[in-house]
């Protein structure tokens, strides 16, 4: 059976679980604003100790690609791909959102995982649980929060809204969803990082190692003016 | 049987190289393999953060591999896992830190936390071995510090820059003669052909301190430039590049040589990357042979930043048994001379 690390840093919420298939071997999950370069790898060895796992005994390594915070995400990322390369196991990379949007497994209708991206944004999807897993039903984007609930209300669907910091964001949500918004319990908002050991079990495309990178969304703001003014530059050149 | 050779693979990711190496008793180099990012930040005129962080997480694992594949050694072959701590950006450093994490753990290693600056100075013990005591003139983009170390892995701060660095300075003013970054080699190059004859200012401070003043400086030639623009009249950008770098080696020089003095110390070496800088070089090979002190400079390649010279200054900490726990973080501004 394959034996997969998993490790999620992408909000902070931090989490890693150790997976044997389908089965839960260990877990942690905390909810702390604290830094996770200082408290992933104890927690890695804390869980394998507990497990009696040794690192050679690895299968494959499952990540949170992001999106999210991007030092949390370069963290979870950089730490998974380093191990994978140096055991020379595979690295798989799930989406952020898709393993929080797995806490909606058994809600009926849209899930809508969600992080605050700040300045009115969020970086969010749209999922649907089909025989226990997750399906995308929109792809994973950066959006004005307000725009987006237009689009999604115009689905005219119950929406399972999963945010780690879903409190700050409750007023427009329920302008924006109405009678279609389901809000868990606040437990509900941290995403488990057994469930992206499940997703990697499924994950088909695997991608290099050296080639894995985290899935920003979003530009660097350097990069972005740069290539502005590139096109600006173009622009007024013809 | 003891083993008789320490190899370590070392990282260094505090700025804008993603820098792999495997050095062998901290003196010996197998591989010293560097991703520069120059080419991509050279748009924005500097270093951006995020951009950086970003190329160190693409280029870690290739970089790293590509050291022990021209070291030829294997993870059985490695006694520690060496990286830089600080300072530096933290995005940047988070990537090394993370990584060698990492790889100590999966090959349970022991992890070695460095000092960039110390690694700056232990490049010197590459090429000749360190004797003491010893003062050390660490020039480079965010540094410009007088260190006086009285044996292995002791380090004293006896002067620093109260403003910009000297590399700072140097990019600063390359940008205002139209130079392109980074504007340190360039000027260098200018200087050659130019002569020194405007006497920009030298901020040397009180009477007995061994900091460093650069802003000033850097206003001068600003101004310079302005009031030669108002007036119509051509300053030849040799010239500029020529009376700067006389103006910053005088002091730097100077500095340096009366620290010697006096700690009645007779061996200087030079770390950072403004130690490639061919104007420096001279004026110390100068002022240490009147002086007859001895002085390492390293060659240009070892002058920035790299891997190698993180794996010779991990060599002491390995001997001394100096390892980090799982909890190691990068630390943006970490102190060298804090343990003294």
């Amino acid at each position: 059976m394959t034996k997969i690390l998993a490790i999620d840093t992408s909000t902070y919420v931090m989490g890693v679980a150790l997976t044997e298939g389908e089965q839960l071997e260990a877990e942690i999950v905390t909810n702390k604003k604290e830094n996770h370069s200082v408290r992933l790898m104890p927690a890695i060895r804390s869980l394998m100790d507990q497990a009696g796992w040794k690192p050679e005994h690895l299968d494959a390594i499952a990540v949170a690609q992001g999106p999210g915070s991007y030092t949390g995400v370069r963290i979870g990322v950089t730490t998974a791909k380093s191990m994978a390369w140096a055991l020379d196991i595979p690295i798989i990379g799930v989406s952020s959102l898709e393993i929080l949007a797995q806490n909606g497994v058994y809600h009926n209708g849209l899930v809508m995982p969600f992080f605050d991206a700040r300045r009115g944004q969020v970086f969010t999807g749209l999922y649907r649980s089909e025989n226990g897993r997750m399906m995308q039903v929109k792809e994973d984007r950066i959006v004005l929060l307000e725009e987006w609930l237009q689009e999604v209300s115009a689905l005219e669907e119950n929406v399972l809204a999963l945010g780690p910091e879903e409190d700050k964001h409750r007023e427009a949500l329920a302008a924006g969803l109405g009678s279609l918004l389901t809000i868990p319990a606040a437990r509900d908002h941290a995403a488990r990082p057994s469930a992206l050991a499940a997703a990697a079990l499924y994950q088909q495309d695997k991608t290099e190692v050296h080639a894995f990178v985290p899935e920003y969304l979003r530009l660097a703001e350097a990069e972005a003016k740069w290539r502005e003014q590139q096109m600006e530059r173009q622009q007024n050149g013809r | 049987m003891m083993k008789k050779e320490t190899t370590i693979l070392a990282i260094e990711t505090s700025c804008d190289e993603t820098a792999a190496a495997v050095i062998q008793n901290g003196d010996t180099i197998l591989s010293n393999v560097i991703a520069s990012q120059m080419e991509s930040h050279k748009r924005f005129g500097g270093v951006v953060p995020e951009i950086a962080s970003r190329h160190h997480v693409e280029q870690i694992t290739v970089t790293i591999e590509e050291a022990m594949a021209q070291a030829e050694v294997t993870f059985a072959d490695l006694d520690a896992m060496a990286v830089t701590e600080g300072p530096g950006l933290v995005g940047a450093l988070l990537v090394g830190v993370n990584a060698a994490k990492a790889i100590a753990f999966a090959h349970n290693l022991p992890l070695i936390p460095v000092h960039h600056i110390a690694g700056h100075v232990y490049a010197n013990h590459l090429i000749e071995p360190l004797t003491f005591p010893l003062i050390s003139l660490v020039v480079s983009g965010g540094h410009t510090e007088l260190i006086y170390m009285k044996e292995h892995g002791h380090f004293a701060l006896i002067g620093e820059t109260r403003d910009d660095a000297v590399g700072e300075a140097y990019d600063k003013v390359a940008r205002t003669i139209g130079l392109p970054y980074p504007g340190g080699p360039q000027i260098d190059k200018l200087a050659q052909t130019g002569e020194a004859s405007i006497d920009f200012p030298r901020a040397w401070l009180e009477d007995n301190s061994y900091d460093f003043s650069f802003s000033g400086l850097k206003s001068a030639v600003i101004n310079t430039l302005h009031n030669a623009k108002q007036k119509e009249v051509e300053i030849a950008p040799e010239v500029i590049a020529a009376s700067f770098q006389e103006a910053v080696c005088d002091v730097l020089v100077t500095k340096t040589m009366r620290a010697l003095k006096e700690y009645n110390v007779n061996k200087l070496v030079v770390a950072g990357g403004v130690a490639a800088n061919s104007g420096l070089r001279q004026a110390l090979k100068q002022a240490a042979a009147d002086a007859e002190v001895s002085l390492t400079i390293p060659p240009l390649a070892l002058c920035t930043d790299n891997a190698a010279m993180i794996g010779s200054a991990a060599h002491i900490l390995f001997l001394q048994e100096k390892f980090a726990d799982d909890r190691l973080n990068g630390v943006p501004g970490l102190s060298l001379t804090e343990n003294v």
